[in-house]
C-alpha cells in the first residue's frame, strides 16, 4: 500500500508545482492595454518602447547620458531642431543673422512658442538658461564643455573669473537672442540642438529648486511631447503630445510608452510577443536574427582607433612603426566576426555619413581611404623601422578594456599585430574604463584602443582632438603643419566654408601619413523595428532619435 | 528577553557603523569618479565639480560628513539621479525587491520543507529520488540559467506569463520560481536529513509506543525538531535570495534594489553604493536577529529570556 501511495505523491507533487506556477495566469493576455489594436482601422498613434536605463536627469543643463539627452530633446526645443538630413530647421527661433566676423549671431524667436504652463518663451529663457549652464554653483558638466570656448567668457564664467552677466548672451526684448561667440563658430547652428543650450524658464526654475526636473510636475515642457508620469527613479513612463507646442499639427504620434528592460534578450523576447516596437540586438543575438523581416542597422558616429603615445615607448616615436602597425590588421575580419553588429570599417578618423563638404560629397568619400589594411606595405614600413631603430624585435604594451567584447577585440588586434610584424611582442593590459581615462590623462600607455564621438556637426570636433597640447591628444602627437591648418578653420577660414574643408581633408592626410593613430572602426548598433514606426529620424549627434515627426503606420 | 533585544539592536548598531565605514572607504578605492563627461572634460572643469559635491575635501572630512549625515538618517544625495535624495531611491525600488525575496523565501522554504519531509517518510521511494533530483537541479544551475529557462518556456513559447516587467501579481510568479528554486532545494535536503536523524531517536520511539497517531509523530514530533537546524541556513538563504535577485531583475526587467546596486557602482554614485549596502547590510542583520528570536520559539532548549543572568 504504501509504495503505491509514493507514487499517487511524488505525481502530486510534480503536479501541484506546475498548478502553483500556472494559477491565474491565463487572463494575461486579455488585460494586457498596453498593446495597441493592430487591426483597428484607425491606427492609434500610440509606440511602445524599451530604455536601457532609467533616466537620471531631465535638467537639461545638466543632461549628459544618452537617455537624459534623448528625453530633454523630445519634450523641449531650443533655438533649432534637427530635421531628417540632420538639418537644422527652425524651433524656437526662426531665422538668424550672423555679423560680418562671424562672432555675433542674432537670433529671432517665434512669438507663439509657449511653456506648457502657459507663458511665452523668451529670449530670456535662454540667457537665464546659458548662464545656468557655466554657473560654477551650478556644477554643470557639459555646460563648461559645450559652450567653453564657443560663447564668448565661458570658461572664465565657469572658472569664477569674471561675474555671470559677462556671459556672450543677451536678450534684446522678448524676441530677439544676442549671442556673442568667441570665435566664428560656423556649425553654432547645430550646437543650438543640444539639450545644454536649451531656454529654462527662470520663475518655474527657481521656484521649483531642488525638486526641478525630478518629476513630471516640476518639469516645463516647451517640445512636442511632454511626460504624463515621471519621476527619475521610474522604471516606466509615458510621453503624450503636448497640445500647447506651437508646431503641434505637426506633431501626430498621440503617446509613446517606455520601460526599462536591461537584458538584450528580454528585450528581443518583448518584441518577439509584439508588446515592443524597437528592441537593440547584441552581438550575440545578431546571427539569430539578421534574418529577422524586422533587422535593422543604425550607424552611429562613434569613431574606435588605436592611440599611439610618442613619449613613453620610444619605438612608437618613429613614424615607420606606427606606420606599419596602423596597417597591420585585418579591420573586415574584426568588424564580420568580433563585433558583428553592422559596425563598418574606419579609414580615416572622420566617421562616414556625418558631414557633407560643401560641394555635398561625404566628408569620408572626400577624404578617402588614407589608412587601410595591408600587410605587404605594413612588412616594408616595419623592416625599415627595425633597420632604423637598431633592433629585430620590439615590445609594446596594448591598453584595452576589459568587457567581454573588449577583451576578444584586443586579443585579436595583439594577435594580428605580432603575427604580422615579426619581432613585434604585444603584451595586453586590460582595464575598466575609467582606469583606461586615468591612464590616458596619465599619458601611462603605450599603445591604446579609444574612441570619440561627435559633440557637434563639423569635422572639427574630431579632428581638434589631435592639435599639440590638447586635452584630448594625452599621446604626444604634435604636427605645426596639422595645428596651423586646424586653428585656421576655427579663426581666419572660420567663415569660409570650402577652404575650410580644404584645411579639414588636408589635415586628415597630414595626420595619417604621420600615423598618429590606427584607425579601426565606425560603430553601429543591429536592431530589430517593427515596419509601424514611421518618420523617427536618427540624428547624427545629440539625442538618438527625433520624434517630432514620427507616426505609426498599418502593420503588414 | 527586552535586554537580550536591546543589546542584539546596540550590536546591530554597531555592526553598521563597521559596514559603513569599510564600504566607505573601499568605495574610495574603487578606480574612477562619478562624472559622466569624464572623457571629455578638463582637469579645471573637473575639480570645479567635484569642489560642489565636496569631493575635493579630505577624505576624513567626507568621511566626518557622511556619518553625520547618516546619524540624522540622512543618506545623502545620489550623485547621478540629479537632486534625488537616496533615501527616495531606496524607497521607490525596495518595495518590487521585497515581495520577491518574500514570495520566494515562503514559496522556498514551504515546498523545500514539503518536499523533504515527503522524502523522508518515503525513503528510498521514487518520491524520495525526485527530490534528490530536484535538490541537485536546484543547486547546482545558477538561477539566471533557470530564470532564462523559465522565460524562454513558459512566457515564449507557451505564453502562460508576461515575458518580463512588473506590475500584476503574474508578473511576479516567474521570478518568483526562479528565485525560490535555489531555497527549495536547499530545504528539502535539510529537512529529509533532518526528519530521517530526528524520525530514529528514543524519543519518536516512545511517541510511537505510546500510540500516537503517525501524523502526529511526524508533524508535532518530528518536523518540530527537524526544523532547527534549517532556520539556521534560513539567513544564509535570505542572503542569497538578496544577490541572487540583483540577476533575476535584470533579467524579468524589474525595477528592484538589486538591479539599482549594480547600476550605482557601475556608475561610480557614491551615496546610492553607500545607501544601498547599508540597506542590504540591514537586512540582513534584521534577519538575523529574527532567526534567533525564532530558535526560542521552536526549541525551548534555547529560549533566551531564562538563560539572562
Amino acid at each position: 500500500m504504501k509504495k503505491k501511495y509514493a507514487w499517487l505523491l511524488a505525481l502530486s507533487l510534480v503536479l501541484s508545482m506546475f498548478l502553483a506556477a500556472c494559477s491565474g495566469g491565463e487572463k494575461n493576455t486579455a488585460d494586457d492595454d498596453k498593446k495597441p489594436a493592430d487591426d483597428a482601422p484607425e491606427v492609434e498613434q500610440v509606440l511602445n518602447f524599451i530604455n536601457g536605463d532609467t533616466i537620471p536627469s531631465m535638467d537639461p543643463g545638466m543632461v549628459t547620458d544618452e537617455y537624459g539627452i534623448q528625453f530633454t530633446a523630445a519634450i523641449m526645443e531650443g533655438l533649432y531642431r534637427l530635421d531628417e538630413n540632420g538639418k537644422p530647421t527652425e524651433g524656437i527661433a526662426t531665422k538668424h543673422e550672423v555679423s560680418e566676423d562671424g562672432k555675433t549671431w542674432t537670433f529671432t524667436l517665434r512669438e507663439d512658442a509657449k511653456w506648457e504652463n502657459g507663458e511665452p518663451v523668451t529670449a530670456n529663457d535662454f540667457v537665464f538658461s546659458w548662464r545656468r549652464a557655466v554657473d560654477p554653483n551650478q556644477g554643470s558638466e557639459y555646460g563648461p564643455y559645450m559652450m567653453g570656448g564657443v560663447i564668448k567668457n565661458a570658461t572664465a564664467v565657469n572658472k569664477g573669473e569674471v561675474p555671470l552677466d559677462q556671459l556672450g548672451v543677451k536678450a534684446d526684448g522678448d524676441y530677439k537672442l544676442v549671442v556673442e561667440l568667441e570665435n566664428a563658430t560656423p556649425y553654432f547652428e547645430s550646437l543650438t540642438t543640444f539639450p545644454t543650450f536649451f531656454p529654462l524658464n527662470e520663475k518655474f526654475v527657481t521656484e521649483k529648486g531642488d525638486t526641478y526636473a525630478t518629476s513630471a510636475d516640476t518639469l516645463l515642457s516647451n517640445g512636442p511631447f511632454k511626460f504624463s508620469s515621471w519621476t527619475s527613479t521610474a522604471n516606466e513612463w509615458e510621453l503624450v503630445k503636448n497640445p500647447d507646442y506651437w508646431d503641434a499639427k505637426t506633431v501626430k504620434l498621440e503617446k509613446m510608452t517606455y520601460v526599462v528592460v536591461k537584458e538584450p534578450q528580454t528585450a528581443v523576447d518583448l518584441y518577439e510577443k509584439g508588446e515592443i516596437d524597437r528592441a537593440g540586438l547584441s552581438s550575440d543575438l545578431v546571427d539569430q536574427y539578421s534574418t529577422h523581416d524586422d533587422y535593422t542597422v543604425e550607424p552611429d558616429n562613434s569613431v574606435f582607433y588605436i592611440k599611439m603615445n610618442q613619449t613613453k615607448n620610444p619605438a612608437l616615436k618613429n613614424v615607420n612603426v606606427r606606420n606599419a602597425i596602423a596597417r597591420a590588421f585585418d579591420k573586415q575580419a574584426l568588424v564580420d566576426e568580433i563585433l558583428n553588429n553592422g559596425s563598418i570599417v574606419a579609414n580615416g578618423l572622420v566617421p562616414k555619413d556625418f558631414v557633407p563638404t560643401p560641394d555635398g560629397k561625404d566628408f569620408r568619400e572626400a577624404s578617402g581611404d588614407l589608412m587601410e589594411f595591408n600587410v605587404e606595405e605594413a612588412k616594408k614600413y616595419w623592416e625599415k623601422a627595425l633597420t632604423e631603430l637598431g633592433t629585430d624585435s620590439v615590445e609594446i604594451e596594448f591598453l584595452g578594456g576589459d568587457n567581454e567584447v573588449s577583451k576578444m577585440m584586443n586579443q585579436y588586434l595583439a594577435n594580428q599585430l605580432s603575427t604580422n610584424l615579426p619581432g613585434l611582442k604585444v603584451t595586453l593590459k586590460e582595464v575598466p574604463f575609467e582606469q583606461r581615462l586615468e591612464l590616458d590623462t596619465a599619458m601611462d600607455y603605450d599603445m591604446q584602443f579609444a574612441g570619440w564621438g561627435p559633440d557637434f556637426l563639423d569635422p572639427y570636433t574630431f579632428m581638434n582632438l589631435w592639435l599639440t597640447g590638447g586635452g584630448n591628444n594625452q599621446m604626444g602627437y604634435s604636427n605645426p603643419e596639422y595645428d596651423k591648418l586646424i586653428n585656421e578653420t576655427a579663426t581666419t577660414l572660420a567663415l569660409d566654408p570650402e577652404k575650410r574643408f580644404e584645411n579639414f581633408l588636408k589635415a586628415e592626410k597630414v595626420l595619417f601619413e604621420d600615423a598618429a593613430i590606427a584607425p579601426v572602426y565606425q560603430r553601429a548598433g543591429a536592431l530589430l523595428v517593427s515596419p509601424k514606426v514611421q518618420g523617427v529620424f536618427t540624428n547624427q549627434f545629440g539625442a538618438t532619435y527625433e520624434y517630432k515627426w514620427a507616426s505609426v503606420g498599418a502593420e503588414e | 528577553m527586552t535586554r537580550y533585544i536591546l543589546r542584539r539592536v546596540w550590536y546591530m548598531l554597531l555592526t553598521l557603523f563597521i559596514i559603513a565605514t569599510a564600504s566607505f572607504f573601499l568605495m574610495k578605492i574603487l578606480p574612477g569618479s562619478p562624472l559622466n563627461a569624464e572623457d571629455k572634460l578638463s582637469e579645471e572643469q573637473k575639480e570645479i565639480i567635484l569642489e560642489k559635491y565636496g569631493l575635493n575635501d579630505p577624505v576624513p572630512v567626507q568621511y566626518a560628513k557622511y556619518l553625520g549625515g547618516l546619524v540624522q538618517g540622512d543618506l545623502g544625495v545620489s550623485f547621478k539621479f540629479d537632486n534625488t535624495p537616496v533615501t527616495q531611491i531606496l524607497v521607490d525600488r525596495i518595495g518590487p525587491s521585497a515581495l520577491l525575496g518574500f514570495q520566494a523565501l515562503i514559496v522556498g522554504s514551504i515546498l523545500g520543507i514539503f518536499l523533504g519531509l515527503m522524502a523522508s517518510i518515503f525513503r528510498n521511494s521514487p518520491i524520495d529520488f525526485s527530490s534528490t533530483i530536484i535538490a541537485v537541479i536546484g543547486t547546482s544551475i545558477p538561477s539566471f540559467v533557470f530564470a532564462g529557462l523559465l522565460q524562454y518556456v513558459f512566457a515564449v513559447k507557451l505564453g502562460w506569463f508576461p515575458v518580463a516587467l512588473w506590475g500584476t501579481f503574474e508578473h511576479t510568479i516567474l521570478p518568483t520560481i526562479a528565485l525560490a528554486i535555489h531555497p527549495l532545494a536547499t530545504a528539502a535536503r535539510f529537512t529529509r536529513t533532518e526528519m530521517v536523524e530526528v524520525l530514529h531517536s528514543n524519543y519518536i520511539i516512545t511517541a510511537r509506543a505510546k500510540g500516537v497517531a503517525e501524523s502526529g509523530i511526524i508533524l508535532k514530533h518530528g518536523l518540530r525538531n527537524a526544523l532547527i537546524p534549517l532556520i539556521t541556513v534560513l539567513g544564509p538563504m535570505a542572503v542569497g535570495l538578496m544577490t541572487g535577485s540583483m540577476v533575476i531583475e535584470q533579467i524579468f526587467a524589474i525595477p528592484g534594489i538589486g538591479e539599482q546596486f549594480v547600476t550605482s557602482v557601475m556608475v561610480n554614485d557614491y551615496p546610492t553604493i553607500m545607501g544601498t549596502t547599508l540597506l542590504f547590510a540591514f537586512g540582513f542583520i534584521l534577519i538575523i536577529l529574527i532567526i534567533d528570536l525564532l530558535y526560542g520559539l521552536i526549541d525551548p532548549r534555547i529560549r533566551l529570556a531564562g538563560g539572562s543572568k
